[in-house]
């Protein structure tokens, strides 16, 4: 039995949440995750962006960085990068990550640097009030577009494997054991890894779209769900409208910190033209007090 | 002269260089102890990258190109919270993308510098044309109430030591730093005697007891310290008006409290941050006030000047923010006239008018061709000013 509260900032709670809302459970499954593969809480760090997904940065206790809109990404590639040694992880939802973050997305795919991104997908803007988002279906009712949405969607799984992402999975509220599961195996991967988590927002989209209760809007993802085994069996056509789970992308593949380590190390011996000037180093604490003319 | 710990530099080569603006500013950072820069292309500040994305690896530092403007900026702040001493290089439309995570390194208090080869605007512009017309964007680009410090070296000496202190004081205030450069101190060559010997400050981290730590904590400095990333504070950073722990709050007494500590933080050591250099002629009628490049032709202008007979004081500005109101509001107190040659449409003229406050008039000499201030320009309106026109 884990015990989640050693992971939590009890204080922070109740979380800011709705009833019915999944990401309690994405969240959960986050956790185990990190239970599970015994990682030291202080080499964590979780980076998060804006939205309802991103504010669990502030009830998990890790070192923890909610950042600006669509740039979780961006700032976790600066962590990362800069020490290696932390594990880092970002909480993302589809507005986040795919409309105004997407190149960040794509690029730290693209770089397969160490990230695990988890990105909840609950098909709208939550925190704003139920706006359209790239993943919204086409023909569903949002704030934004109250006819039926007129664009299509985004395959966010299929996005981050062409863009080269060494692991990818896709995951649903409905099946927490298994998205649990779908997280830990991308922490443990070295490289990019993304887990697309489906989850309700029965506030903003269900109710939009007369989906029913709480429990009718898990049934909604229910239908609409096929794991990646079954969905090998049947045609295109019989898999319109149906969304893929399970373990989509899983290979071995350089890693970019790692690379980079490489690179250093090859250049080591190769002399530099750089001036290195005597350094006197001024404590700030002096210098905030005046000690010491800048 | 000696090499640093972490890094396989050889031997100084020497410390007279003929160099670029941009190889002085990239140079310098290392020097600093800069050990990250996240950018992203542009003219004309790309030499900076170039230059880093050699030397970083070989000094055991990071170099990466990110997938834009924005990207670099929050890669920036990012790696200045995992404990690197973080660049960031750009020009004026790369400056304006930069804004909102500046802004974000204000409210998180994450030290790091940002320097923008300014070139002529607005929009795509002049690329390859120098100006000075981000030194209000420099300023209030970001929104919300926040302070900014924002340096402006004449030369690639002055660039190179500027550089240097941009790190020293995002270190010591726990802030972002703007370093404006134009594309002429970019560009330009010059023959520099680089220092023996510099000052750099490490940032103040907190005491050993991670669960006393309170990221934004209330101090004598009004600094707080700054934990790194992984050394076992677990604290919270957000760009939510938060209180002393970081997280986010809704308070108005603790919003009011924080928003006041952190424009304080910088207003309060305004003396300390604001460097100007005087050039004074005690009979002066005549003063002129000028930074960046345009602060060299007006230096020549000046001693033109005084060789026609016309006693002239000059006022370079090497802090551009905080504005340095008490060395013009002395200047005002002393001439009748000041001059403020500057390559956009009189965005620091407006500053001295304010300054000098009705004390002495005001004339702008500007240029937005993409060609530089020559000093005969500044002469003229040295002496226009003398005349009494």
């Amino acid at each position: 039995m884990i015990d989640f509260e050693k992971y939590l900032r009890i204080k922070k709670f109740p979380l800011i949440w709705c009833a019915g809302c999944g990401n309690g459970i994405v969240l959960k499954g986050m956790l185990g995750a990190i239970d599970r593969i015994g990682l030291d809480k202080n080499k964590i760090t979780v980076v998060s962006g804006i939205g309802c997904s991103s504010r669990a940065t502030g009830y998990v206790d890790f070192n923890t960085l909610h950042t600006t809109h669509g740039r979780a990404i961006a700032f976790a590639t600066g962590v990362k990068f800069a020490n290696p040694d932390l594990t880092v992880l970002v909480v993302t939802g589809d507005g986040d990550a795919t409309a105004i973050g997407g190149n960040h997305f794509i690029h730290a795919a693209r770089r397969n640097i160490d990230i695990t991104v988890i990105l909840y997908n609950n098909w709208i803007y939550g925190m704003t009030g139920g706006q359209v988002s790239p993943t919204t279906p086409h023909g569903m009712r949002a704030t934004t577009a109250p006819f039926g949405n007129p664009e299509g969607s985004f395959d966010i799984s299929r996005l981050a494997i062409a863009a080269g992402a060494s692991f990818v999975a896709r995951g649903s509220v409905t099946s927490p054991v298994k998205l649990s599961q779908y997280i830990e195996k991308g922490i443990r991967k070295k490289g990019f890894a993304l887990i697309e988590a489906f989850t309700p927002c029965p506030t903003a989209f269900g109710r939009q779209n007369k989906m029913g209760k709480a429990l009718d809007n898990l049934e909604w993802i229910k239908e609409r769900t096929i794991d990646v085994k079954k969905a090998d069996a049947l045609s295109p056509e019989e898999l319109e409208d149906k969304l893929v789970t399970g373990i989509l992308v899983d290979v071995e593949k350089s890693e970019y910190t790692d690379l980079y380590a490489k690179l250093v190390e090859s250049v080591r011996d190769i002399p530099v033209d750089l001036h290195i000037p005597e350094r006197e180093v001024v404590p700030a604490s002096i210098a905030v007090a005046g000690g010491e003319e800048l | 002269m000696s090499t640093v710990s972490n890094t396989n530099a050889g031997p100084a080569k020497g410390a007279v260089r003929v160099m670029t603006g941009n190889e002085a500013c990239a140079e310098a950072a290392i020097a600093a102890g800069c050990r990250f820069y996240g950018g992203y292309p542009i003219t004309p500040s790309s030499e900076i990258a170039e230059i880093l994305s050699k030397l970083l690896p070989r000094v055991g530092g990071k170099f990466i190109q990110m997938e834009d403007e924005i990207g670099a900026m929050g890669a920036v702040i990012g790696a200045s919270l995992a404990g690197a001493k973080a660049l960031t290089a750009t020009s004026g439309p790369g400056f304006s993308l930069k804004q909102e995570n500046i802004g974000y390194a204000c409210m998180a208090e994450v030290p790091c510098v940002i320097v923008n080869v300014m070139r002529g605007g607005p929009s795509t512009g002049l690329p390859t044309l120098p100006s000075q017309s981000d030194v209000m964007q420099a300023r209030w680009g970001t929104h919300g109430d926040h302070p900014i410090i924002a340096l402006c070296p004449r030369g690639v000496r002055e660039t190179y030591d500027l550089t240097v202190r941009s790190f020293n004081l995002a270190e010591t205030y726990r802030t972002p730093v703007i370093l404006l450069l134009d594309e002429i101190i970019g560009h330009v060559n010059e023959k520099v005697f680089l220092p023996d010997r510099i000052r750099v400050v490490e940032r103040v981290k907190p005491g050993a007891d991670v669960t006393e730590y309170l990221p934004y904590q209330d101090t004598d400095t009004d600094v707080p310290p700054m934990a790194s990333f992984g050394e076992g504070h677990r604290f919270h950073v957000t760009g939510l008006v938060h209180d002393e722990t970081g997280f986010p709050t809704n308070n108005p007494e603790k919003i009011e409290h924080v928003l006041r500590r952190l424009n304080r933080k910088i207003d309060r050591y305004a003396d300390r941050i604001i460097r100007v250099e005087e050039d004074r002629d005690e009979n002066a009628r005549v003063g002129v006030v000028a930074y960046g490049s345009t602060a060299r032709s007006a230096s020549y202008a000046v001693r033109l000047a005084r060789e026609e007979g016309i006693p002239v004081s000059i006022l370079s500005l090497l802090t551009i923010w905080p504005f340095p109101e008490e060395p013009i509001r002395e200047m005002a107190n002393r001439v009748s006239d000041i001059v403020v040659p500057e390559m956009n449409l009189g965005q620091l003229a407006h500053e001295v008018e304010w300054a000098a406050c009705g004390k002495a008039r005001v004339h702008k000499v500007n240029r937005i061709d993409g060609e530089p201030i020559h000093p005969q320009y500044v002469l003229d309106a040295i002496r226009a000013a003398a005349r009494g026109k």
